[in-house]
């Protein structure tokens, strides 16, 4: 019997070695005469331990990290003989940080081999489907809209409301797309989930298509994410060969099928709108709204557009029931959020937990604070369009409505951590150059607006009549906010204001002045 | 290192013809076109056009709209450097600024002796093993003063 060791093919893991490690073990096993078999999964989501070999034991799996290639010859001596190794973590599920986590939409990430549909209903995949075929459409769409699975994507929006509007409909051909247009800073869930269990995707999207009535469906994923699309090609050809795909799936007489399309650097294509005219082969411009891409949405059909975490999570909430998704989370958020951890963190990564828990135990207790040992001065929740969080707003519970009544948003569930040497006032102006680059321009306020922002904030900044432009500022946010006809233009105020709000140091205004001005 | 083919007709017609048939194929075909010559030649946007019975405006409107699709050819290699939020708060203006003067390539610019393209992306979905990069389609993660050098003596080869 040969020797099975996991080591993450996940991007994240390759960026640290994790390719060179893997080499490293299959030579130096060779040299050895030792059968191994090396299966290249998804990422835990422990990334300050990647890259992470896990080697199976009747133990269970037993972690090692951070390991480098020069670790293999040292790790197979481990591995062969006591197991002791001073990279040891113990076993993968007793890891503290993954312990204390509740994974549903990441159950099999990072576990099973994304390769292998077999290894995927081994480990209880595909029950989901199962159940909806059971169940049949309408009662489907009602357990999803029990559940209150919420938009991922970060708008919130109820899934199962937007499914059954779209059920509603009758048309000659309905489409199922998948939003996998990451483009959140901060945010790296998608990627994980399309490259450590890809068939939880597509399980997710077969459960919608046979829910509305769709035959086709499509991931349009952004042209940054290689290793994910080359992950979701392979499990979308799999899924086909195994009956999950194509004609009668899961043995019913529905058909669907997926196809992948890549995106091409345009951040505003992950606005659902703009995503639909770049499938179509335009330009991503936005559409205005109504109509809703439920009755009118790719290539003018009725169209069921969501984030990869909404059906992703979809299979556990059919396998489940809704009760039991319902169960997790509080007041209108409800289920688990799998969050991230990233910029300047100590213990960055995916951790999936219920809604409801502080941003503070997030930044101080589960991330560790920096890795840079200063002290956190601001955490960015929700990308490049999220506010800034100052350390006094940390007891904010971690939910749709408690951040939107802080002037935040938990958007895609992206933190990043900035330690005391960031100058807020350069963030803000970022804020305002990245809206400035990636404005699709159709609406005035975000295509001229983004361009006046970088300029005002550069007087502040230089010291030209500064009261005045701080009052220009907080007005073109106002304009930004109410007038913008997406979310770029209309949330870009947010990290701007909250940066001006929190931290009116750094824009060399009297931190009273702007209490006041309020 | 990108190996491209010179801009040929025939093959951008083949290329055309391999994917007409699919939904809003225009995305697709210009991806081709920009992995097999490494960037929409000129001479392109009229082929497109016909084949799709649209008009060469919208061929070179889309074409201009998205990053991804260059005008000309990149140097041999492409260097980009994250420059998103989490890439930031973890020391990645530091890590651009050292690159561009290395280098002696401004960011959004190719090398006078046509070596390496220097870009800069806005996210590569590295954020936790942030400050990221990707070469030639290599991604390289937790970058400080020692990954850079190494880096940027293979963008230099």
């Amino acid at each position: 019997m040969s020797l099975r060791i996991f080591i993450p093919g996940d991007a994240g893991a390759v960026a640290v070695g994790a390719d060179e490690v893997a080499a490293a073990f299959a030579t130096v096993a060779r040299e050895r005469g030792v059968v191994l078999d090396i299966i290249r999964n998804g990422s835990r989501g422990l990334y300050w331990l990647e890259p992470m070999v896990e080697v199976e034991t009747p133990a269970g799996r037993i972690a090692y990290g951070p390991t480098a290639p020069g670790d293999a010859p040292s790790l197979l001596d481990a591995v062969l003989g006591s197991g002791q190794h001073r990279l040891r973590q113990g076993r993968a599920e007793d890891i503290p940080w993954l312990k204390r986590q509740t994974r549903l939409t990441f159950a099999r990430c990072g576990i099973a081999d994304p390769r292998s549909l077999a290894d995927y209903q081994r480990q209880g995949g595909g029950k989901g489907l199962e159940r909806a075929l059971l169940l049949g459409p309408p009662a489907t769409i009602e357990t999803v809209v029990q559940s209150g699975l919420r938009g991922r994507g970060g708008a919130g929006f109820p899934t199962g409301i937007k499914w059954r509007t779209v059920a509603q409909t009758s048309a000659p051909r309905k489409y199922v797309v998948c939003n996998a247009d990451e483009g959140d800073s901060g945010t790296f869930a998608d990627r994980m989930i399309m490259e450590g269990d890809p068939f939880v995707l597509i399980e997710g999207m077969a459960i919608a298509a046979f829910a509305v009535g769709a035959t086709k469906g499509y991931i349009y994923i952004r042209s940054e994410y290689p290793h994910a699309v080359a992950a979701m090609n392979a499990a979308c050809a799999a899924a086909r060969r195994g009956g999950l795909l194509g004609r009668g799936i899961g043995g019913s007489s529905h058909d669907f099928d997926i196809e992948v399309r890549v995106g091409a650097g345009a951040y505003v294509c992950g606005e659902e709108t703009s995503l639909l005219e770049s499938l179509e082969g335009r330009r991503g411009v936005v559409r205005a709204k109504p109509p809703l891409p439920a009755h009118h949405g790719l290539f003018g059909k009725p169209t069921v557009i969501n984030n990869v975490l909404s059906f992703a999570s979809v299979p556990i909430i059919l396998e489940q029931g809704a009760a039991f998704y319902w169960g997790f989370g509080a007041g209108k958020s409800r289920g688990t959020m799998p969050i991230q951890l990233a910029g300047n963190v100590k213990y960055g990564g995916l951790f999936e937990t219920a809604f409801g828990i502080t941003l503070g135990e997030l930044v101080d207790d589960i991330g560790g604070g920096t890795f840079t040992g200063r002290s956190v001065r601001a955490v960015q929740v929700g990308g490049p369009l999220g506010a800034y969080f100052p350390r006094a707003l940390f007891d904010t519970p971690f939910d749709y409505e408690s951040f939107a009544a802080r002037d935040g948003l938990i958007g895609h569930g992206g933190l990043v951590l900035f330690d005391d040497t960031v100058n807020m006032a350069r963030q803000a102006r970022f804020a305002m150059e990245f809206c400035a680059i990636e404005s699709c321009g159709k609406c005035t306020p975000c295509r001229i607006g983004a361009r006046r922002g970088v300029e005002t904030i550069d007087r502040i900044i230089g010291d030209d009549n500064r009261a005045a432009h701080l009052d220009v500022l907080q007005d073109l946010c106002h304009t930004m906010k109410y007038g913008s006809l997406c979310a770029l233009g209309g949330f870009t105020p947010y990290p701007v204001m909250s940066a001006l709000t929190h931290f009116p140091e750094d824009f060399g205004a009297a931190p009273k002045r702007l209490q006041a001005a309020e | 290192m990108s190996v491209n083919e010179p801009w040929n007709v025939d093959r951008a017609n083949a290329l055309i013809a391999a994917h007409s048939g699919a939904e809003g194929p225009l995305l697709p075909i210009l991806h081709a076109f920009n992995d097999a010559f490494g960037y929409i030649d000129k001479a392109a946007e009229p082929l497109i056009a016909a084949a799709l019975n649209i008009s060469r405006a919208e061929v070179h409107g889309v074409v201009t709209f998205y990053h991804d699709f260059r005008s000309k050819p990149a140097g041999r290699h492409v260097l980009k450097l994250c420059r998103a939020e989490a890439c930031q708060a973890a020391g990645g203006d530091a890590i651009a600024a050292r690159a561009e003067r290395q280098l002696g390539v401004a960011i959004g610019r190719t090398a006078a002796d046509g070596g390496v393209t220097l870009e800069p992306v806005y996210c590569l979905g590295l954020c936790a093993t942030a400050p990221a990069a990707m070469l030639d389609g290599r991604v390289v993660g937790r970058l400080d003063e020692r990954r850079l050098e190494a880096l940027l003596a293979e963008a230099q080869r």
